[in-house]
């Protein structure tokens, strides 16, 4: 009679495939997280009145972009759990709540992959003169996405349930993803500075940056199933 | 007879309290449920029903008291039977930008069926005669096709306990008689159906349960006992003037 549960892994694939294909029908997160960096690039070299920025200047405009963006993401990131009862499914299934955490984390991370295909390119047509620093800042991006989708995934899923919960979830994020920021940017400086990337620092950068992804993965991990709880 | 304990209950529960803030759902609710039978819950809108089957699905912690479900404790041990019940709240639980198909796969993933059930989708949507409309948007469908999908996805996996909400909202005639083979008490299910059709829960046959709008039990027992006049009264605003009061059985 009894049938064995599904693992962590299957649901969380089963709940990230879902995703993505609502995401690929609807075309409701991405595509403005595309447009809206874009436009926030052509804010800054109006407003800076810039053509060309190096260093500390360059990793703040593109990564604050993007931060900006990712908050666009996080925001949805549960309205369709919330709102078409994606949460209570969870719960009355025989699985670990977890998985849905882990699914909207990978989630995230591929939004934010296809938007920095797109806005990284657009940052350095807009404002780079060499190309040198970019591969090197591949890293440093996937481990800040990482960062974002693992703090944005737990906290959008404990603001989502609430009246203020387009405010609430960057009021409590933007804090908590300070260290992250300082960590990727002071790695992010050098790569872009005038006259091609330095690389001072560069692996103790990226090691706090993963330092910070194992924490709010455990923390998510520990805590996520009684989020959901009643 | 109503009275006497079950042996191996499919539903108990003892002493249930359910407050939302200051404000008293459920109030001492005690009930017993055996397995294979049906507990047609009925009450005026407020009184709690929806409440009790939320918590009798692990969705809501009871705030004071014992609920025990095919055997678990819950909210403790609700992760051990979920499998072996079936939900059908007011929301649907489907995606709205998910086919119909899609959706019942994707719930089939969440309870492990083989092959991600598709055997079962198919037979379940040909039952609803629902086929056609397989590959159909959610958001394109209408309310009484979304609610027979809907019970598609409370039974897809083969729960031994149903717990129906109004299960033949949205539906007409003709819908209705579509779904009743799958919501239907068949041989070994137990079911807890909330309705407002009263006529249908004294001619099922099975156990009432009236609470009146402060979330008392008006009446707890046997179909067959309870006169359709008396079941009215629980829809009267006054909760000294239910049938409980009547002495039938509270």
């Amino acid at each position: 009679m009894s049938r064995p549960t599904p693992g962590l892994f299957a649901v969380a694939r089963a709940i990230l495939a879902k995703d993505l294909r609502v995401e690929l029908r609807t075309l409701e997160s991405v595509p403005a997280m595309v447009l809206f960096s874009t436009t926030i690039y052509i804010v800054f070299r109006f407003g800076l009145d810039r053509t060309r920025l190096e260093g500390n200047l360059a990793a703040g405009v593109l990564l604050v972009t993007i931060l900006f963006a990712a908050l666009l993401a996080i925001n949805r990131l549960f309205v369709a759990e919330r709102e078409q009862g994606g949460f209570e499914a969870i719960r009355l299934a025989p699985v670990d709540g977890t998985a849905l955490f882990i699914a909207k984390a990978a989630a995230l991370m591929i939004y934010l992959a296809a938007l920095e295909m797109v806005s990284v390119p657009v940052f350095g047509l807009f404002f780079l003169d060499g190309w040198g620093g970019i591969p090197a800042l591949i890293p440093v991006l996937l481990l800040l996405n990482a960062g974002f989708a693992v703090s944005g995934s737990l906290i959008s899923s404990m603001a989502t349930n609430s009246r203020a919960r387009d405010l609430l979830a960057p009021l409590i994020l933007m804090p908590l993803l300070v260290p992250l920021m300082i960590a990727a940017a002071s790695v992010a400086d050098p790569l872009l500075a005038l006259g091609g990337p330095t690389f001072e620092d560069y692996g103790q950068w990226l090691v706090i940056l993963a330092l910070y992804d194992l924490v709010f993965l455990l923390i998510g991990y520990a805590v996520f199933d009684f989020l959901l709880e009643d | 007879m109503a009275d006497l304990p079950i042996k191996d209950p499919a539903v108990a529960t003892a002493g249930l309290f359910r407050a939302y803030g200051d404000s008293w759902v459920l109030t001492g609710i005690d009930l017993e449920l055996g397995r294979g039978e049906t507990l047609a819950v009925i009450g005026a809108n407020g009184a709690g029903k929806s409440t009790l089957l939320r918590i009798l699905a692990g969705l809501l912690r009871p705030t004071e008291g014992r609920v025990e479900v095919l055997g678990a404790a819950l909210p403790s041990e609700a992760h051990e039977v979920r499998a072996r019940i079936g939900y059908l709240g007011h929301e649907a639980l489907l995606y709205r930008d998910l086919s119909a198909a899609e959706n019942l796969r994707f719930h089939a993933r969440l309870f492990g069926l083989p092959n991600e059930g598709r055997e079962r989708i198919a037979e379940l949507l040909a039952l609803v005669r629902l086929e056609h409309r397989a590959t159909t948007r959610i958001g394109e469908m209408s309310a009484g096709m979304v609610q027979r999908l809907a019970i598609c996805r409370a039974v897809l996996h083969e729960p031994e306990l149903l717990l129906l909400d109004e299960p033949l909202a949205h539906l007409d005639p003709d819908g209705a008689a579509t779904v009743a083979p799958l919501i239907g008490s068949t041989q070994g299910r137990s079911r807890v159906v909330v309705t407002h059709d009263i006529a249908t829960a004294l001619a099922g046959g099975g156990r009432i349960l009236a609470l009146r709008r402060d979330g008392t039990v008006a009446y707890r027992g046997l179909a067959q006992d309870l006169d359709e006049e008396a079941a009215r009264a629980v829809y009267a605003d006054r909760a000294d003037e239910g049938p409980g009061s009547r002495g039938v059985a509270a």
